[in-house]
């Protein structure tokens, strides 16, 4: 007996299996990089091969060309600065005397009474960018514009880094509950926790410190983000959330974080 | 009885005692998802729960069945003892290691990821680690049957390698080709990350390797029960094989066509093109050809069973079938939701309709009733089989097994029919909570409530499963006779090289990855702009 070889277009089952298998890839790849692009209505191919490396998944540059430029500014700020990190003594003191003329609304030593922020022991990322946003106009105040108009750099970095370095206002909070939007947030609507960005849960660079701002203020804000007036989140992470929550919910968050509830 | 089998009852019990414990754990999942309990106030436990239940359920249980039936099957059908029992210990000793050692980091909430790893998030080197060492483990076993396979054919040439070996052999380089692919996407890029080499990752890369893996791996599963499928069932029911050359013939389609198309996992991920999603989703297309070669030859042999025992007419013999017999009830039962798995692959592995039930509780519902279901049904009676054999003692409680296979069914159906159900309606999978007193999806509750009853049912079966087999091990010692196969109707005297051996179709099965998978893995390999930080994950 013969042995059979089984690697020889002799042998039947090697030939057919083979075939069949080059026949099937071959008519697959001619549908899959040929036929079925041209057939797409948008397609736009200058040839064939540019059929073939679309389909193969090459970026069309097309689609990069004609960007839709937004009509509001957006924001420019920049957080990974080691500067904000780790500031050096004299950013920190000139921070203090650049800090005189915030007083008047935010406190002398960044607590206020005016309701506006509390800027203590806030972190220095958030009042970079909030300063950074005032003066490009991605974010508007009437009060806060014309201040940050004014400044450098240099001036927005030493002023983070001054409040950064002030002790947080002591929470007055007692033991109330945590409402379950801070807490869980509410998943069906989308809303990740509060407290996942804002502090106890997890904090994300560039989230603001919430514990102990004025409610009159987080109230505020949470209505312009949900009205479109402020839009300095550059992803709508916050315009997203603040549209979905219910008026309770923002009155709750805010008297939460204001440590009355 | 087997002269191995310490060697596979180890495997046999190490596999359903993690089989227990991750049912459990499915069940509690599906249950605080339920409208049934409120809202567990933290989405860690359950996504800890979730990277248990998939990682021991995926990697774990089906592996140590496959081996353990491997050996068995070598032993019998070659019947010879083992070659390397020695390794084949140190297999499951790497498996048992890296199983404890992926679940350590997973049970303390470091390494929340999912069974599908899902970069960029990063998890605790040693979950990744643990995987590693469970896919080494097996490795050893796919060398082992290839081995003791060569030594049977240099001792027998020419003659046909017996059908359940030959299938064995086919369904361990599957496994062992297709584990590749997970391998590179830990080792090449997860690990490094994980370990503090590299802080970015090739996330569209990674998935990619993930794909390799992740469809073919199905058929390693799947390979078990069709050996059981054409080896055990004709023979339990008292009837014969209708044809040794088909079964040859789908097993190793299985190996060629099995791997090429996991890109159909990724439809709706950015970084492939469109023309491979195409080409694979055709190969997709073609799997299901040896499936259906399987249930018409399996559909005929239980005919044949039937007409033996008398049964008469085109659908008269459906009544003569030996419906008292566990092995039967189990086939039917298998092949009732492979036939409903099956429809919905073929929706699955569209594109268009992809769209449409893609990430949501469909895609649980469809894997659970392929596997859970018809896979997992037969491995019962895979056990419910070999355990005479390798405990010596009678196995004789079918009434017990009858509803045991019952309840499996049902809960398997009432689980999963829900989950399509709600899957189409947009429910998301892998969520922890959902708030079902908004009118949005309000209706899914219902669903949702019988989905979570399927899953006490299948808990209850479970148990009835152990019961079954721990009294196994303690009923009166009896002589079960030698292990033996179905018979073919015509026993293969001479089979062509072709089907006697596997180079063939391995050789194929690489070319086909190659064509199939070598440009995406390239095209993002060679690029520098693919990556992305990573995302640690774990409790602090």
């Amino acid at each position: 007996m013969n042995p059979e070889r089984l690697l020889s277009l002799a042998n039947r089952w090697f030939s057919t299996s083979v075939g069949l298998t080059l026949v099937i890839f071959l008519s697959s790849a001619i549908c899959g990089f040929l036929l079925l692009p041209y057939a797409d209505a948008d397609s736009r191919f200058s040839g064939i091969w540019d059929a073939i490396c679309n389909a193969a998944g090459f970026p069309v540059k097309s689609s990069a060309t004609d960007i839709i430029q937004p009509e509001f500014k957006i924001s420019g700020a920049t957080l990974g600065l080691a500067e904000l990190t780790s500031p050096s003594p004299q950013s920190i003191g000139r921070g203090a005397t650049l800090a005189q003329q915030c007083a008047i609304c935010h406190g002398p030593e960044g607590v206020s009474r005016a309701d506006a922020p509390n800027l203590a022991g806030q972190y220095a990322q958030v009042i970079y960018k909030q300063l950074h946003d005032f003066r490009s106009g991605a974010r508007t105040n009437a009060t806060m514009g014309p201040f940050a108009a004014h400044m450098n750099d240099r001036d927005m970095i030493d002023l983070a880094a001054y409040y950064a370095y002030l002790p947080r206002i002591p929470s007055s909070r007692g033991s109330s509950e945590v409402p379950l939007i801070v807490a869980s947030g509410a998943p069906t609507r989308g809303i990740a926790p509060c407290g996942s960005c804002h502090g106890t849960i997890e904090r994300k660079i560039g989230s603001p410190w919430l514990n102990g701002q004025p409610a009159a203020y987080i109230e505020a804000q949470l209505r312009y983000f949900a009205s479109g007036a402020r839009r300095n989140d550059t992803n709508q992470q916050m315009r997203n959330i603040a549209r979905a929550l219910t008026d309770d919910e923002i009155k709750a968050v805010a008297s939460y974080y204001a440590g009355t509830q | 009885m087997l002269n191995s089998r310490r060697l596979v009852l180890a495997h046999f019990w190490m596999a359903f005692g993690v089989f227990g414990l991750a049912l459990l754990l499915g069940a509690w999942q599906m249950f605080i998802r339920s409208p049934l309990a409120g809202w567990i106030g933290n989405p860690e436990w359950y996504y800890r729960s979730v990277t248990a239940h998939g990682t021991i359920m995926g990697y774990v249980f089906p592996t140590l069945i496959a081996m353990g039936f491997g050996y068995a099957i070598t032993e019998t059908s070659l019947k010879a003892p083992i070659a390397g029992v020695r390794w084949a210990w140190a297999g499951i000793a790497l498996i048992l290691i890296g199983s404890v050692m992926a679940m350590i980091p997973v049970s303390a909430g470091l390494a929340s990821v999912l069974y599908t790893f899902y970069p960029p998030m990063i998890g605790n080197p040693f979950y990744y680690i643990g995987v590693v060492l469970v896919v080494v483990g097996s490795w050893i076993w796919v060398a082992l049957m290839s081995i003791n396979l060569i030594r049977w054919k240099r001792a027998n040439p020419g003659k046909p390698v017996p059908l359940a070996m030959y299938a064995n052999v086919a369904g361990s380089y599957l496994w062992g080709w297709t584990a590749v692919g997970a391998a590179l996407e830990l080792i090449l890029q997860i690990i490094p990350v994980a370990v503090g080499l590299r802080s970015t990752i090739d996330a569209g890369l990674a998935r990619i390797f993930f794909s390799w893996t992740l469809h073919a791996i199905v058929y390693f599963w799947l390979i078990p029960t069709y050996i059981a499928y054409y080896t055990i069932v004709p023979r339990a029911i008292g009837g014969k094989l209708y044809s040794d050359s088909m079964a040859r013939i789908s097993f190793v389609l299985f190996l060629v066509v099995a791997m090429p198309i996991g890109i159909h996992h990724t439809f709706a991920d950015p970084m492939v093109g469109a023309g491979f999603k195409f080409v694979h989703s055709v190969f997709t297309a073609i799997v299901a050809l040896p499936t259906l070669l399987t249930v018409f030859t399996i559909c005929a042999s239980v005919e044949i069973a039937s007409r033996l025992r008398g049964g008469r007419g085109p659908f008269g013999w459906l009544v003569a079938l030996p419906w008292n017999n566990p092995t039967m009830l189990a086939v039917t039962f298998s092949f009732i939701m492979l036939g409903f798995g099956g429809a919905g692959g073929l929706i699955n592995m569209s594109y268009q309709l992809d769209a449409s039930i893609h990430n949501t509780q469909w895609i649980t519902g469809h894997f659970h009733l392929i596997f859970g279901g018809a896979i997992v049904i037969m491995y019962f009676v895979i056990a419910y089989d070999l355990w005479p054999h390798l405990t010596g003692r009678n196995l004789a409680d079918l009434s017990l097994m009858r509803l045991q296979l019952w309840l499996w069914f049902i809960g398997m159906i009432v689980t999963t029919f829900p989950w399509h159900y709600v899957g189409i309606l947009g429910m998301p999978r892998r969520m922890a909570y959902y708030d079902y007193t908004h009118p949005a999806i309000a209706d899914q509750a219902l669903p949702v409530i019988l989905s979570a009853t399927g899953g006490l049912i299948l808990v209850v079966s479970a148990a009835l499963f152990f019961v079954i087999l721990i009294r196994g091990h303690l009923s009166e010692k009896a002589d079960p006779g030698e292990y033996r196969f179905s018979v073919a109707v015509h026993p293969p005297q001479r089979v062509p090289v072709a089907l006697n051996s596997h180079g063939l179709w391995v050789g194929l099965m690489i070319a086909l990855t190659a064509t199939n998978y070598g440009f995406p893995i390239l095209q993002l390999a060679a690029r520098s702009d693919t990556s992305v930080p990573a995302v640690y994950v774990g409790v602090k």
